[in-house]
């Protein structure tokens, strides 16, 4: 049998999902079996592949580009596992969206900076005017909510998700967890 | 009341139980230890049927009734669990989660809200609906507790707890639908309210709304287990 092609995504989160990922420490060498890492910011790959089997995705939409990204994942990707809270609620970063974008730019490009206080319009994408979670954009598979998903809740979920054996999410996490 | 109580017959869940005349389904259910989800609802405080979690099925009507206040009759047949209340009870607590700012991961009673707690009991793993994303206040003028109204499900456990245990009703709701929210005496701040400072509503609030500020963390759930003690000694003196 040919392995699967797993691919992670990190949008506007803080990497704490992909984090607990590798806190799956030896378990990692297990799911190696079934699957191959195709994508992802701990691989050097640059651009998402074609052809994804399931692909993991850390944090809410928040920029444009969040939003080109998830829409291109969703398209080449057979399985789109939201992962932990952000991509699953917004979380933390949907904690501005009672202020809106402007609020925070000025908060911490002009209020708070000592040097050079301007907001940055190159190179970094526009925010969006609220921050979202990744299904009011696509159609999502498989929530995981947990800040982040513990690693046991990983491998159970990925054990299960790669196996096809059944999977019960409410039973190993919730929100905040 | 008289002592010959008057007993009803009535089946829940296909157990059939006996109830005492005026007793809530609620009541004879919890007696029979047959779980009803709640959130409003606590024992030791008035019923108000607020929250709609502990609706139930009668057999031969067609309208859902609170189990907290709705009172039991002879022959009654309750279902507490089917799959349209389970679907009613999801969608009630996916708009509670959307219809505030609810952050599980940095709120000061995460790992102890009793929201956090039913949604993953009903199986909630993710908010169908838009959240709203409202712009609401924290006030924290008190010297010891702080209320945010990001977190408030609007239980009244709070009001309730304040009238009716410490008696000095303090807590009350302002405005309508959408836009009630508690406040205290006449929408004053907290700290300057006629406020006893007795800590009650902390720790009857169901969520992260009412909060003591030396006690925040997984080490402080809070303790609602006060009141029917109370209100038993209460009643024996």
């Amino acid at each position: 049998m040919s392995k699967l092609k797993l691919a992670t995504v990190w949008l506007d989160g803080c990497s704490g999902c992909h984090m607990s990922f590798l806190d799956m420490d030896e378990r990692l060498l297990e799911l190696a079996e079934f699957v191959d890492v195709v994508y992802s910011p701990i691989v050097d790959t640059k651009v998402f592949p074609d052809e994804v089997d399931i692909a993991l995705v850390e944090g809410a939409v928040a920029s444009v580009d969040d939003e080109i990204k998830i829409k291109k994942i969703r398209a080449h990707s057979k399985m789109v596992v939201a992962m932990g809270d952000c991509a699953v609620a917004g979380n933390v970063p949907s904690m501005r969206n009672p202020f809106g974008p402007e609020a925070i730019l000025e908060r911490a490009y002009i209020e708070n900076a000592t040097l050079q206080q301007q907001i940055p319009c190159v190179v970094v994408p526009k925010l969006l005017k609220v921050v979202r979670p990744i299904h009011e954009f696509v159609k999502v598979d498989v929530f995981l909510p947990g800040c982040p998903p513990s690693a046991e809740t990983f491998h159970t979920a990925l054990t299960a998700l790669v196996t096809g054996g059944p999977l019960d999410i409410s039973a190993l996490t919730r929100f905040g967890a | 009341m008289s002592d010959a109580v008057e007993v009803k017959t009535l089946i829940i869940d296909e157990q059939e139980v006996s109830a005492r005349r005026g007793q809530t389904i609620l009541d004879v259910a919890r007696e029979n230890d047959i779980n009803i989800p709640t959130l409003c609802h606590l024992e030791g405080l008035s019923d108000v049927g607020a929250c709609r979690l502990c609706l139930v099925e009668i057999k031969g009507s067609n309208k859902l009734l609170p189990a907290c206040v709705a009172t039991v009759f002879e022959g009654m047949e309750v279902s507490t669990n089917t799959e349209r209340l389970q679907k009613h009870r999801r969608m009630i607590l996916e708009m509670l989660f959307a219809e505030r700012n609810h952050i599980c991961a940095v709120c000061v009673s995460n790992g102890h809200c009793e929201l956090q707690t039913m949604g993953q009991e009903q199986g909630l793993t993710h908010i169908r609906l838009p959240y709203r994303n409202p712009s609401l206040n924290v006030d924290a003028s008190h010297e010891r507790f702080t209320v945010d109204h990001n977190r408030c499900i609007l239980c009244t456990r709070c009001v309730r707890a304040c009238a009716e245990i410490e008696g000095a009703h303090v807590w009350d709701v302002m405005g309508r639908g959408i836009n009630s929210i508690v406040i205290t005496d006449l929408h004053e701040e907290w700290g300057s309210s006629t406020c006893t400072r007795c800590g009650k509503c902390v720790q009857v609030c169901p969520t992260g709304a009412l909060f003591d500020k030396s006690k925040v963390g997984t080490d402080h759930p809070k303790n609602p287990d006060f009141l029917p003690y109370l209100n038993l000694m209460r009643e024996a003196q």
